[in-house]
């Protein structure tokens, strides 16, 4: 029933209402005095430099090939969570191959040292 | 909560197919520990004949039940097709025994990428689903890419990799398109609930322009003109055992969907595809053989020889009769003893990758080691279709298959065909008999037990299927739907 | 409610727009993302189908293109590295020492 969501319609207003007054109080309440190291990229209080277009260590593909692999994974325990108690033991059968193959695959990286950093 | 009822999941029907992909993980696992790369081979080999026994054993009993809530069946023609992947697959481990410690790529992924693409074809060849059509293609084709791309220090190689890469990602979608538009239009990915749907139904456009595009996605993975530009390139880069290997069972698994597919789930439009598909035939036939005679390059010749044999086959599944799916069989069967066969003799003679595969390289090979030469033009007169070797009776039960299905018109293209192939696969008989072997020309390394066994076993059925071809037809008669 | 037409001309025109990239662009990364995007034309297909049918087997089917697709990309930028170590270039134009 399209009324159950009301809450849920609440709750977006309201978050987005508090996310404007934040974002217009201080505007308008707080001083300002711009300078030239406060108007600089914020970098956790570090001094910026170069600029961010620079080139990667390879390795850093190879962590992002090997997440995307085993993170697209869990795409498939999501349905199987949802009714895992009603497939009971064949369920967790199920999920054990699946997961003992996806082993063998992580072994197999960590054996070949995909995962070092140096 | 109530539980679910799990179904009966027919386990014992993809037992084959469980052993090959149990093989191949254990080959990954093994080969961290392992520095003998042979026996991981030895083992991938035996992973292979452990299957087809099992397979061959399950012919009339429980295995042969659809498994998975229908997605699966392990007939007659999924165990002929499952016969053809696996002596791919045996032969292709004995080639690459020999060849992948000569040019340095001795490695174990090599076997178990070369087993997980054999569980794919097998996927392939058993599904009656879309989406298990969809699961086995995509294992076999990515495993595929990095064969193709094995030799990380190779240009040639590399460049193969990422064509086929994009090729086959591109036809993929294709399918996938083709798929999405006819589960819109039938409500079913079954392929039997398809076909019962349109043959009830009036013809629904959408459906239409699905076939359609499983048709460019097909064609494209069994590399049939107009889609087939990638194949040379592809085939010439990757190691010569890769090719070996892909150049038959890529093939032949494409075929085995496409049949399937074709025959169970649109007999309602069977009009239009026979059209399309002979058309497809007399195009990739005529432009292989003729592409073929202008190449320099033996590896290469056998590529456009392959995209040419695709065409033969294609006039089978143009007959649409169960003469024509029981001739495709007879064919890919023998097609993949000689295929493999002359790539076996093109990586023997290959000194380092890509040296020693030209045309002029084969000049005085019958003086140099007679063997060789004599098996090579063994597996080149059954490509050309010479009586009485195996490929003579393969074309010929396309040929009549197309006669009887009212093509004759197709048959004669094909015939005349062969006769120009004979001009490309003769020509390098010449150099081997007839011509002196230049005399800077590089000694032939001695091959490998593991190659020579290889050589033997696919030179004996080419033999011996030529003599006593019954036995076959015998075998193929098996091979039917349901 | 968005009628389902709509979603499956959306997705042709995504499909098109993807297959046309694939044909016209060089860049090797491009392409690759061009078969993204034509995979995922064919998931918004299945989708729309699905809910239209009222039937799971069109989602089902989207799960499964989506872990492949995860794979493929990993693989293509696997060998497009290896690739780039030995050429120094990600345009498909320059992949070109195959000969006849």
């Amino acid at each position: 029933m399209p009324a159950d969501y009301l809450p849920i319609l609440i709750m977006l207003v309201v978050a987005a209402l508090f996310a404007l007054v934040a974002l217009i109080v201080p505007y308008y309440m707080g001083p300002r005095n711009p300078s030239t190291s406060k108007s600089d990229t914020y970098e956790s209080g570090k001094l910026p430099f170069g600029t961010a277009r620079r080139q990667v260590p390879i390795h850093y593909y190879m962590v992002a090939m090997l997440f995307m692999m085993f993170d697209i994974e869990v795409i498939f325990f999501y349905p199987w969570a949802v009714i895992f108690r009603q497939l009971k033991i064949f369920g967790l059968i199920e999920m054990g191959v699946f997961v003992a193959i996806l082993l063998v695959g992580y072994v197999y990286i960590w054996k070949k040292g995909a995962l070092e950093w140096d | 909560m109530t539980a679910i009822e799990i179904p009966a999941l027919n386990f014992a029907a993809l037992l084959p197919l469980f052993i090959v992909v149990g093989t191949g993980l254990l080959v990954v696992v093994l080969d961290l520990f392992i520095a003998d790369k042979k026996s991981l081979g030895w083992l991938s080999l035996f992973g292979v004949i452990l299957a087809a026994i099992v397979g061959n054993m399950q012919q009339g009993g429980a295995g042969f039940d659809p498994a998975f809530q229908n997605v699966s069946l392990l007939d007659g023609y999924a165990n002929f097709f499952n016969i053809i992947f696996l002596s791919t697959a045996a032969l292709s481990i004995l080639v690459a025994l020999g060849y992948l410690g000569r040019v340095g790529l001795h490695r174990g992924e090599y076997y178990a990428l070369l087993l997980f693409a054999t569980s794919g074809m097998m996927a392939m060849g058993m599904a009656t689903d879309l989406m298990v059509v969809f699961i086995g293609l995509e294992t076999m084709s990515i495993a595929l890419y990095v064969m193709s791309a094995l030799n990380r220090h190779s240009r040639p190689s590399g460049e193969a990799g990422i064509k086929y890469f994009l090729m086959g990602s591109f036809a993929s979608a294709f399918l996938l398109y083709g798929m999405a538009l006819t589960y819109g239009a039938t409500g079913s990915t079954n392929f039997s609930d398809i076909g019962s749907v349109l043959t009830a139904g009036t013809v629904a456009p959408m459906a239409m322009l699905g076939l359609g595009l499983l048709l460019v996605g097909f064609a494209f993975k069994v590399a049939a003109v107009p889609f087939q530009w990638w194949t040379p390139d592809v085939y010439h880069g990757a190691p010569t055992a890769v090719t070996t290997f892909m150049s038959v069972g890529a093939k032949a698994a494409g075929f085995a969907t496409l049949m399937r597919l074709l025959m169970v789930s649109f007999p309602a439009f069977a009009v239009d595809w026979q059209l399309a598909i002979a058309v497809l035939a007399v195009l990739t036939m005529t432009l292989g053989n003729v592409a073929a005679l202008a190449q320099k390059d033996v590896k290469r010749m056998l590529a456009y020889s392959s995209i040419a044999h695709a065409g033969y086959i294609l006039v089978g599944v143009a007959a649409a009769t169960t003469e024509g799916i029981k001739s495709v069989l007879f064919y890919l069967l023998i097609y993949a003893f000689m295929n493999i066969g002359a790539f076996a003799v093109v990586g023997v003679l290959e000194q380092k990758e890509a040296i020693g595969t030209k045309l002029t390289e084969y000049a005085g090979l019958a003086r140099k080691n007679p063997w060789l030469a004599m098996v090579m033009a063994l597996f080149l007169f059954s490509l050309t279709g010479f009586p009485p070797l195996a490929g003579f009776w393969g074309k010929l039960y396309i040929f009549r298959a197309a006669v009887n299905a009212d093509l004759t018109w197709l048959a004669v293209v094909a015939v005349i065909n062969s006769g120009v192939a004979a001009f490309y696969y003769l020509s390098v008989i010449v150099q081997m008999y007839m011509k002196p072997a230049a005399d800077d020309a590089p000694e032939i390394l001695p091959s490998t037990p593991a190659t020579r066994i290889a050589l033997a076993v696919a030179g004996l059925a080419v033999v011996l299927i030529g003599i006593l071809p019954a036995s076959l037809v015998d075998m193929v008669a098996k091979g039917v739907f349901g | 409610m968005v009628p389902t037409p709509y979603y499956l001309l959306l997705a042709a025109v995504l499909f098109a727009i993807g297959a046309g990239g694939v044909m016209l662009r060089r860049n090797t990364l491009v392409i690759l993302m061009c078969v993204e995007l034509m995979m995922n034309a064919v998931n918004l297909t299945f989708v729309a189908f699905s809910h239209e049918l009222n039937d799971m087997t069109g989602q089902v089917f989207v799960f499964m293109i989506m872990t492949v697709a995860a794979v493929e990309a990993a693989i293509g930028l696997a060998i497009l590295v290896e690739l780039y170590r030995l050429t120094r270039s990600v345009n498909i134009d320059e992949f070109n020492s195959l000969k006849g």
